[in-house]
Parts: C-alpha cells; structure tokens; sequence
C-alpha cells in the first residue's frame, strides 16, 4: 500500500511530500533521480522502481512527477481545480493535503469518487473564499457525506439547480497507422460519452443508441446498470451530479474505419547532396461532408537534419533545430484548395543519408461527427416531475494518428 | 515560529487557522515543524472543525516523535469516539489509530474493537482500517486483532467488505478458514463493492479458490504435467490416472459463483479493476473461458503509459503460454513511433510471441518498418525479435536469416552487431543449414565494414571452418594481406581463425598461420600480443610447450552451447499476474503464494451457511443499522434490499408458525435469510417474469348497475405484465351502460389509497352510448399489500364509491425456474419490490404435507398460507 507521496517537478525539485504511515526520507527519490538520469527523456522512466527497502512507483502527468502513487489523485486535482500544475498545487497546499488524507487511510484508498470527497472538503472558489472570510465559516464539511452509505455513493443527495439540463458529448478519436502507399494496417475508434449533467433531486435517465451493436467493447461509470445493457442495449443510470464520464468504447480494428483524411507526401533524401525535398499535402477523405479543422502536422525529422527551409500554402510551421521537431499548424482544411508545405531539408555535413524517412503525426477534429456512425435515438428521464433541458454533441478527433513515408 | 506560537496561542479561531495552514505547507513542503507541538496539541479540542482537522494532520506526521507530549490528546480522541456524529467518531478513531505511540495499544484495541459494533457501517469501515495500522504497531496483538476480522469479515455492508478483507490480507492470510462462510457473501456483494476493495477481494478470492477447488482445466494440459513430472510412473498407471480426472470434473457451483459475479467487473472503468478480474480468470477460469479478458485488457491499452506498462506485461504472460487469446488482437500492439522505448520493446515483445505460420509473413514486413526506427534501441530489439520468430517458426528460417543478413550493411552499428550477434545464434542452432550462409557471409566480408560484424563473421567461418573447408583459409588469406589495418577487435578473430585452420587443415594454412602470428607479435597493442603468444604456445608444438598443446584442438574447437533465444517472460508466470512481483520478476515483500490446485477438493459444505445463525446476526447487525440506512432503494440488483428486507425481518421478526392440518402436517413461514440462496439461484432469470400460465376469466363486480343508477362495472385482472410501471398490477374495467340514455364523461376521482399506493386511471371515457359497453385498463400498484384501493367513478352528472381489492395472488408474479426445481418448488416475486417469495410443498409420509412460504413479506406472505392450505388440502 502506498506509504508516501512526493510531488516532484521538471527541475527536480520535490515541492509536496506527504506520509500515511512512518515517515520515509526524502532521500529514497534519489533512486528515482537516478533512474531519471539514465531515462533519456521524462517519459521513459520506468513506473515501477525497486530498492533496497521500498518500491517507488512513479506517474508522469502535466510535467509533474508523481513518485509512489496512484493516477487517480491526478484525475481528483483536475476535478477540483480545473488545472493540474505545481503552482496550482503550491497555492492550494492545505486543500491538496486535506484531500489527500482523505483519500487514503494507512495507504489504503478510502473515498476516491470526487463526488464525496467534495462533499467532504470543498473545492476553493472565490466566491467561497469571500464568504468565508466574511462568515467564519470552513472549506470543510462536518456531516458524512450522504453518498458515502448510500446505494448510489456517486450522487449526493440533495441536489438544487434552477435550470435543469442534461448535456451528453459523443467524442471518438481515431487511433490508426497509415502506410507509406496510403493503405491503413490498423485503425480503431476509441469514444467517449462525457457527460454533464446538473438536475435536480434523483432523475433516473436511460439512453438510448439508434446502433448499440457498433460498440465491441464498453466500460461504464458504475452508475450504470450492467445488466439492463446486457439485457437491452440501453444505458439506464441515475447520473452523478456534475462532469463525468458515464461510458468508453471501443470499435476494434476488425470493424472497417472511416479515415476521414489523407497525407500525400514526397519526403526524399539523396546520398551524393546534403539537400532533401520535403513536400505533404493534406486533404480529407470520408468526412461526410463535414469540416476537417485543428489539423496539426507533426513529424520527428531524423538526427541528421541540420534545418528545413519551407513555405507553407497556409498556417504556421516551426522546426526546432535543437529537437528536430517539425511542427505545423494547419487549421481549417478548404477541400477546394489544400493545405501543402513544401521546401528542402538541408543534412549536416558528413552525415550520411537517414535510414528511415519520418512518421507523421496528426490532429485533427470534426465536429458534428462520430465516425463509427454511433447515434443516440433518445434520452428519457425518470422520477421527477420537471423537463429537463438535454443536448448532445459529437465529434471526432485524431488520437494517435500515423502516417509512415 | 515565536510568531506561529503566538498565532496557535490567541483566541481568534482565524488566526490560529492561519497559523495551522502554515504549518502544514511546512509540512508539505519537508521542513521541520516539530518544535511546535506542544502549542499545537493544545488545539486538538477545539470546536472549529477546519482546525481540529488540520492539528489531526500535524499530529499524524509528529506524534511518533513526541511521544509523551502527543499522550495529551489522547483523552481527546477518547472522548470523540463516543460523539453522536459518525463522521467524528470515525475521524478520532483513524488519527488515534494512525498515532505510532506504543503506549496506547490497549486504547488502540479497545477502540476498535468497539468500533466493529459501530452502528455506522463507515466507522466500521475506520475500525477495519485501524486493525492493519494496530498490527503494523504491535503484531503481538494478532490474536485479538484475528478476532474482530472475524467478525467483520461477516458485516453486510459494502463498505466495510474492501477494508476488512485488507486488513486480513494483511495480518492473517493464511487463515482461509475465515473466508468459508463469507465466501458467498463476498461473491455476491462484489459488484456494489467501491473499486478499490474490489480489487483486494477479487486478488483475496483468488487465492482461496487455488486452494479450494480442484482444476477446471483440460486434461491434455494436464497429462502433459504428468508426463513431465511423473515419467517413471507406468503408463497404465497414468491412464488411470488420466481416466481419474477427465470422470470426476464437475465444476464445483461456488467457483462457477466467484467467475460469473467477476465477469460484469470487466467493464470496469477502473484500470486495477480489470486486471484483477483479468488475473481472477486467468488463474482459475477454465482455459476455454480465459479468453474472454482478452478484449477487456487489449482496451486498457489506450489509457496512460504507467497503465499500458503493467498491461502489457501481464499480456507478454499471458500469450507465451495461450497464444490464441490474444491473435485476433495482433494489430491492437503495432508500435507507433511516438510510444516511449518500454512500450514499444513490449509490444514487440507480444508481437513475437503471437507470430505463427499464418500471420508471420504480415509481421516480419511490420518489422521492417520498425528495424528502420530512428530508435535504435528499439531497432536492436526488433532484430532479436527476428531471430526468435526464425526459430520458432521453421517455415520462415531463411527469410529471416536472408533479411538479417541484409541488415549486416546496415550504417547503424548498434543495427550491425545486433543483426551479426543474432545470426550467430541461429547457426549455431541449426548445424544442418551452416555451409550455404556461412559461404554468403564471407562473401560479404569484402563489403561489410563495421568491425564487431566482421569479427562475427571471422568467429563464424573459424567455428565451422571443417564445413566450408575451401572458403575457410581463402577468407584467411584475404584477411592476413589486411591485418594491419583491421580494428583489434577483428585482428584477435583472425588470429583465432588461423589458430582453428592451423589445428584442422595445417597442410594448406600453415604458413598463413604463421605470418599472422608473426604480425600479431609485433602489434601495438598489448592485447594482441599476448594473445599471439598464448595461442602460439597452444598450437605450434616445440619442447617448451607443456602438456595442453596435446589437447589444443580440444579447446578451440570444443562443442559450444547454442544460446537459447526464449522471451525474458518465459517463467514469469510463477507469480501471480498484477502483482508488483510479477512486474519486477522476483519477490518483493509481502507476497502471497497462489497455491496449487489441490488434488481433490477439500469439503465444500464448510461454506454452507447455517440459516438460524445468520437469522440471529441479521437481526442484530441490522436492526441497529436500520435507522442510518437510506430507507429508498432504487439501485436494485439484489443486495440492498437484501439488507433491507432483513431489517423488515427484524422488525416483524422470524414467523414460525407450525400449524397441524388432517393433510398438511404443518406449515412453516420463513423470512428472507433462506431466499439468499434462491435469489443466487434467480439471479439470471429475476429480471424476467415467466409469462402467465392462465389468466383466469373470474370477473369481479366494481359497481351493481342497481345501485350506479345503471352504470354497472366490473373487472378483471389481466395478468398482463404492467403496461403503466413495473410496480403496477394491470386491472380491466368493463363498463356498461344499462340506461336508455348516454353515459357521458366516466372518470375517476378522489381516489383514497393507503400511503405508498399509487393508481394509473384510465383515460376518461367521454361517451357510452345505450346498451353499449367498453374495456379499458388501469394500472394499480398496490404496494405489496392486500389492502382495498378506494376511488370515485364519476360520470358527468354522478360519482359512485367503489373500491378494488386484490386477491393475494394477483399481487404476485411467476418467476421461471428449472423443471427439476419446480418439482420441488414455485417461485413468484412480487409486483411492487420484486422480492422474491418460493412455496415449497414437500411430501410426508402418510399422505401429509409440508407447506412452507419463503419470503421477506409477512403479511402477503401468511394470507397466501392462508390460502393455499384449504386448496391443498381438498386436492
């Protein structure tokens, strides 16, 4: 079970240690600094350390380390504060440290559904700092926090809102890997529904898909009702109150995927001259008819690269010679006249000519669109009286989206 | 600090909160608050809860430091745990207990063992946190310690289930006489358990089932054992043996309980849920079943990097041994260039693992692609990845070792050594094909410039020199005119290459021989001085040389082993899966062994739970709890009314009544403890009503046309399943017209219902002509009780009082079951709350009969006795 908690930062410094059993030096990170040093970058660190004594695990979130925890708490810090960096944390100490004392009693996760804890201690506001200054009153909640014994631990009861709506957003983004010919060897759909819902008192909602069957494989909030799903293929849940998400899915790579762009590239080096040519064009491809925008090129150039001379026909591109990263914010995509950079890359001299030409990395986002053909067909509510205002969003993003040359 | 004292010291809540948030940032941030502590503890009563909790913080982090001093807030605490609040008992008792002073260990016991009886399930769920810290403290106490996880072990409620279990995996493991009796209990409560706990019950009941249950996988795997293990056993002995198990196995129904209760945890949207259910399977699921994780962990790989680590190492497990889990998921684990190197050398890792003759064509092209990466690293292990696939798979030997040797001019050096190290081992694996390859590799050897290469390659052709007898000294020959020139590394390889011809094929390389170890002699490195002299002493007879150079041609070309080219997760699975051990591939401190499945099953009546005994705690745990318990239940499945049904049960308490009848010899009315076992049995099928057998004809009469002034009504239960709600009883109203005039506007009004009871009207009828007469149905819940409802029926210028009142079988509806149960016994829920009620009759001797009603309704449950005892008696 967990025994201490050090927040460290990029520099290295530990800026928040906190201890559930026996204090434990903060020498023990020089493990973690070790292994840190031998890691080229942040993120090959290993999760799991050894050592003579203790075991350090270790989560890398928003530049920050979080060395001998659980990923959880970083999920909590979002929730509570909108933002997750270490000046956030530094300004919130006492909140973060209450919080965690909660979360976890002798190591062992105690309360971690975000609903309670902020019944318990409540997220700083302005609006409740004023008050409190004025009232005296505290940031911490002196009643067991109703969700705690109930059945439905996940929604406080009590619950007040003057409009009531219920906003639910379809997001899937595309994980692919595009061949050199433009051929895709594997792609898959991984979506989300976030929901957002402020209703008042118990509402007992169903949801209902127009095509349940598209999804292989879901993972629910655990308010929803497992065996109504097996049953019907209906989603029926009594929502937490606030954000969250009510169910993932999966459209696995058997599925045939819609990939809603292309990359056209000629990436070329030669062995005699120092000089390569660089040229991709982007363009969209079964979008049905929607909008490609935010598209974002990326692409780790090769050691060799000394610098790129490029002109884009829109958008801004930066490449920086010191990581060899390409960048190039392309924008909204006009299918009548699309998006190129073209231009040479000039090798450092001597080097010989790169084995391997660069992937290329995409974002995009659609809006209006879930490319796996996922509809809701309707939202009901049960169990009180009011109408609810209800409204659904979709959209497809690119996850890790790759483009071999 | 004077400052801080001064703060702590004055009479301003505002300040001394000011003052604590201070010293907890200090805290934080690892300076040294402890000088404070005297003026802090004096806090610990104060009547501000954002203070107390902070000084709770500071004490927590210092009292093990200033152990007399911390003494002076125990009264505090003691005092607190006796406070009206739950959450502040429940708080006292987790910094009392979190006090590392050894002096209050007896405050410590007595605290929790208090505690455990708590009213609050949440301060007995503090109570089972508290019994790790107590050990941890003073593992003299582990007896005592034994007893309250004992009896928290049998708590009901769901949350205390993840913390005891915690507390026993973590001061008794080896108790599993503990678990018997709860083990159902545990299944069942599994799925409403919070996550975390799941995760310790499901890791705990894996462990209790290797012990437990005999193994429910296939017999071939199994005579594979034997015939490893046992091979000196004769074979009819084994066959016996063989006939033994594949005869007996029949799955005992609690292991089946514990696998189907874990399966709908799969779609967890916990990670460290899904693992464990994931490793639940694969330790005990029969290997047929296994497969289903498969798809549940291959989603896991999308979440954060720390996550997809651990899930591809168990999965690396996983597919050496079971491949086919996990081929259809073959393109879930293509690397993409921007995974960081531990990711991709794990996939890559599976890759290897899953290549088979139908998919390796496909894979050695993705390894192409992956053999370029700009991560060398990554490239290296690609390679090594190649040489597998190439023996495991005879088909694609050669590919693979044309492609490796391909890569042999590769400009990467990392590329080059690895591709040569890998050859290397694959031809010393395969003697057969040597002479073919051996000969491409030294035509290459003119091209091929990165030294460790060219040294493998000289190594090589010396090694088998005998089988490419007329390449062997030309290679020499080419390789003496360069010496000069060469890296020392491959200077000491032509050097070794000359000693083996020297030894094998003197006649046509002797003087070769000896012009390189005349070169060699005068090298400017040491190393290859020395080593020219070693060998010329070994191999060149002359008298000062001792007895080896006999035995030099032994030495040098002595029989070497081929390195084994296997995964590094070969032997992991000695540990269990998602274990921290398992991860680091050796033990780490506090691992628990699965065991082996036994040979035969020890008795599984020990998990039989005594009814009388649990009636008895129900009524007690229960019945206290009742009034904290949140009385709605909406979240259905079946375990919270469970509870509640019992503190019904407790406060109608047990009916037990023996009747003696000329047939029935007596009847009894149990409550709900005995349907536990039936509602497990129900669990699929509860959710669905049998259809209705018959729907009886039998109208009743509402309204006599006499006295409704020529309206007259009836109705009848329908038995439709309720069209208005769930909880409703479908009624249809016939309604005549007897008059000579139009009946208009027939309604309901002022209805009368007991409370809870709620009624569907139907839509009003606007107009009845002369003689006619209409059907329309209604909806009635009626709450599970026999009570009448009581309305109006009201026609435009009219209202009469009727009232409906159920027979108790219509407030009843069947539940289907299996014809060898329903031989025995009738199940039915009821309309309302779906609480299942079964109706055993049981023969006796002498033409007598037992009747007994199972259900947590008293009332319903003794008219239907009632009633059904004359039906009974007259058939």
């Amino acid at each position: 079970m967990i025994h201490s908690l050090f927040l460290i930062n990029a520099s290295g410094d530990i800026f928040l240690e906190k201890h559930w059993k026996s204090v434990v030096s903060r020498s023990v990170c020089d493990y973690f600094f070790e292994a840190q040093e031998r890691a080229s970058e942040a993120e090959n660190v290993p999760p799991v350390i050894p050592t003579p004594h203790h075991y350090l695990l270790s989560v890398y979130r928003h530049k920050i380390f979080f060395v001998a925890v659980i990923q959880i708490i970083i999920s909590f810090a979002q929730d509570y504060f909108g933002v997750c960096s270490e000046l956030m944390i530094k300004d919130n100490v006492v909140v973060v440290y209450e919080v965690l004392e909660e979360m976890l009693d002798n190591g062992f996760p105690l309360a971690t559904e975000s609903n309670i804890l902020k019944e318990l201690i409540k997220p700083p506001t302005i609006l409740r700092t004023v008050v409190n200054t004025i009232t005296g009153s505290t940031n911490v909640g002196d009643q067991l926090p109703t969700g705690q014994l109930s059945v439905v631990p996940w929604r406080r009861t009590g619950v007040k809102y003057t409009n009531n709506e219920a906003y639910f957003d379809v997001i899937e983004e595309i994980d692919a890997i595009i061949d050199k010919s433009g051929s895709t060897i594997t792609a898959e759909i991984q979506g989300v529904i976030d929901a957002c819902v402020k209703l008042t008192g118990m509402p007992d909602l169903t949801l209902s898909f127009m095509n349940p069957r598209l999804l292989d494989d879901v993972s629910f909030h655990p308010c929803v009702r497992f065996k109504r799903w097996e049953s019907e293929r209906i989603l029926s849940f009594i929502p937490p109150d606030g954000n969250f998400r009510l169910l993932s899915y999966h459209v696995s790579a058997q599925n045939l995927v819609a990939i809603p762009v292309y990359v056209k590239h000629n990436i070329s080096f030669r062995d005699s001259s120092s000089l390569g040519r660089f040229e991709i064009t982007v363009g969209p491809k079964q979008t049905m008819g929607k909008t490609v925008e935010g598209v974002m090129v990326t692409s780790q150039m090769p050691k060799g690269v000394l610098n790129m001379t490029l002109t884009p026909s829109q958008g801004t591109h930066i490449f920086d010679p010191v990581t060899k990263l390409l960048s190039w914010d392309v924008g909204k995509i006009n299918p009548q006249k699309l998006p190129s950079l073209k231009g040479s890359v000039s090798l450092q001299a001597g080097a010989s000519k790169p084995d391997e030409n660069p992937t290329i990395n995409l974002q995009f986002k659609i809006q209006q669109l879930a490319i796996s053909g996922l509809k809701v067909n309707r939202l009901d509510m049960y169990g009180e009286k009011y109408k609810p205002f209800k409204g659904i969003k979709y959209m497809t993003k690119a996850g890790k989206f790759q483009v071999r040359t | 600090d004077i400052y801080l004292k001064q703060m702590l010291e004055s009479s301003k809540d505002s300040a001394k909160l000011d003052a604590m948030k201070r010293i907890v940032g200090m805290i934080a941030k690892g300076k040294n608050a402890s000088e404070l502590f005297p003026a802090v503890v004096k806090n610990v009563a104060s009547k501000n809860i954002e203070i107390k909790k902070l000084v709770y913080v500071y004490l927590m982090r210092y009292a093990e430091e200033q152990q007399d001093l911390a003494l002076l807030s125990i009264s505090t605490f003691q005092r607190a745990l006796k406070d009206p609040n739950q959450l502040i008992r429940a708080s006292a008792l987790r910094v009392l207990s979190s006090i590392r002073v050894p002096i209050i260990v007896p405050i410590m016991m007595l605290a929790i063992k208090e505690a455990s009886s708590d009213l609050s399930p949440y301060v007995r769920k503090n109570a089972a946190h508290a019994i790790q810290k107590l050990y941890s403290l003073d593992p003299e106490q582990k007896e005592m310690l034994i007893e309250v996880i004992e009896k928290l072990l049998k708590d009901k409620s769901t949350l205390v289930a993840g913390s005891v279990v915690m507390a026993f995996e973590e001061v008794c493991p080896d108790r599993i006489d503990l678990i018997h009796k709860n083990y159902r209990k545990l299944c069942n409560l599994l799925v409403d358990v919070e996550e975390w706990g799941q995760v310790v019950i499901i890791h705990m009941l894996t462990r209790y089932a290797r012990t437990q249950f005999v193994s429910p996988w296939k017999d071939d795997e199994v005579v594979e054992e034997y015939s490893e293990n046992n091979f000196y056993e004769s074979d009819e002995e084994q066959k016996e043996k063989d006939q033994k198990v594949k005869n007996t196995y029949t799955m005992d129904p609690d292991h089946r309980l514990l696998l189907r209760n874990t399966k709908p945890l799969l779609q967890s949207r916990n990670a460290a849920v899904v693992m464990a259910v994931a490793q639940l399977y694969w330790h005990l699921a029969p290997k047929s079943e296994a497969g289903i994780v498969s798809k549940s962990l291959v989603r896991l790989l999308h979440s954060n990097r720390e996550v997809q680590y651990i899930v591809l190492q168990n999965i690396a497990t996983m597919s050496i041994q079971r491949k086919g889990m996990f081929e259809p998921y073959l393109k879930s684990f293509y690397v993409r260039s921007t995974d960081p190197t531990m990711i991709k050398t794990l996939k890559l890792e599976i890759l290897t693992n899953l290549a088979n003759e139908a998919n390796i064509s496909t894979l050695l092209r993705e390894f192409q692609t992956y053999v370029r990466s700009q991560d060398k690293q990554f490239a290296a292990a690609t390679i090594q990845a190649i040489g597998r696939c190439a023996t495991n798979i005879t088909e694609v030997t050669d590919t693979c070792l044309n492609g490796l040797v391909c890569l042999l001019s590769n400009r990467d050096e990392i590329v080059v050594a690895e591709s040569v190290v890998v050859i290397k081992k694959l031809l010393q694996t395969q003697p057969a094909h040597h002479g073919e390859i051996i000969k491409h590799m030294a035509k290459l050897l003119d091209n091929i410039t990165v030294p460790v290469a060219r040294a493998s390659i000289l190594w090589l052709i010396g090694e088998y020199c005998e089988r490419v007898p007329k390449i062997a000294p030309d290679v020499l020959r080419k390789t003496a005119k360069t010496f000069t020139n060469e890296d020392d590394l491959v200077k000491l390889q032509i050097l070794n290459l000359g000693a083996k011809l020297y030894l094998t094929n003197s006649k046509q390389t002797k003087l070769l021989t000896q012009y390189v170890l005349n070169l060699g002699k005068y090298d400017q490195s040491y190393d290859i001085r020395d080593r020219t002299r070693f060998i010329r002493q070994l191999i060149v007879p002359n008298e000062k040389s001792g007895a080896l150079s006999k035995y030099a041609k032994k030495i040098f070309l002595a029989q070497k082993p081929a390195p084994l080219l296997e995964s590094p997760f070969k032997d992991r699975d000695h540990f269990q899966l998602g274990t921290l051990s398992h991860t680091l591939n050796s033990r780490a401190t506090g691992y628990l062994e699965l065991s082996d499945w036994p040979k035969v099953a020890p008795d599984p009546s020990v998990r039989n739970v005594d009814v009388a005994e649990l009636a008895k705690e129900w009524t007690g745990i229960l019945g206290k709890t009742k009034k904290e318990k949140p009385t709605e239940k909406f979240y259905s499945e079946s375990e919270e009314d469970e509870d509640e049904s019992s503190s019904t049960s407790a406060s109608g308490r047990c009916l037990e009544s023996n009747l003696h009848l000329p047939c029935l010899k007596n009847s009894i009315f149990r409550t709900g403890h005995y349907l536990k076992r039936i509602r497990k049995k129900f669990k699929k099928s509860q959710s669905y009503v049998a259809a209705p057998v018959s729907v009886p004809t039998k109208t009743h009469e509402l309204l006599h046309r006499m006295s409704g002034k020529g309206l007259a009504a009836h109705y009848h239960f329908s038995r439709q399943p309720g069209i208005f709600g769930d909880r409703m009883v479908s009624v249809q109203l016939t309604v005549t017209n007897t008059t000579d005039q139009k009946i208009e506007n027939i309604h309901i009004k002022e209805k009368k219902l007991p409370p809870g009871m709620r009624m569907h009207e139907f839509n009003p009828i606007e107009c009845l002509e002369p003689a006619g007469s209409i059907t329309v149905s209604m909806g009635i819940d009626f709450c599970d009780s026999a009570q009448m409802a009581s309305f109006q029926l009201c026609t435009k210028d009219d209202y009469f009082n009727v009232n409906i009142q159920p027979p108790v079988g219509e407030l009843l509806l069947p539940v289907t079951m299996s014809e060898k149960d329903f031989k025995k016994e009738f199940a039915a829920k009821t309309v309302h709350s779906g609480s299942l009620m079964l109706v055993t009759v049981e023969l006796k001797e002498s033409s007598t009969a037992q009747l007994i009603i199972n259900t947590e309704k008293t009332v319903i449950g003794s008219v239907l006795l009632r009633e059904l005892k004359p039906v009974l008696s007259q058939g």
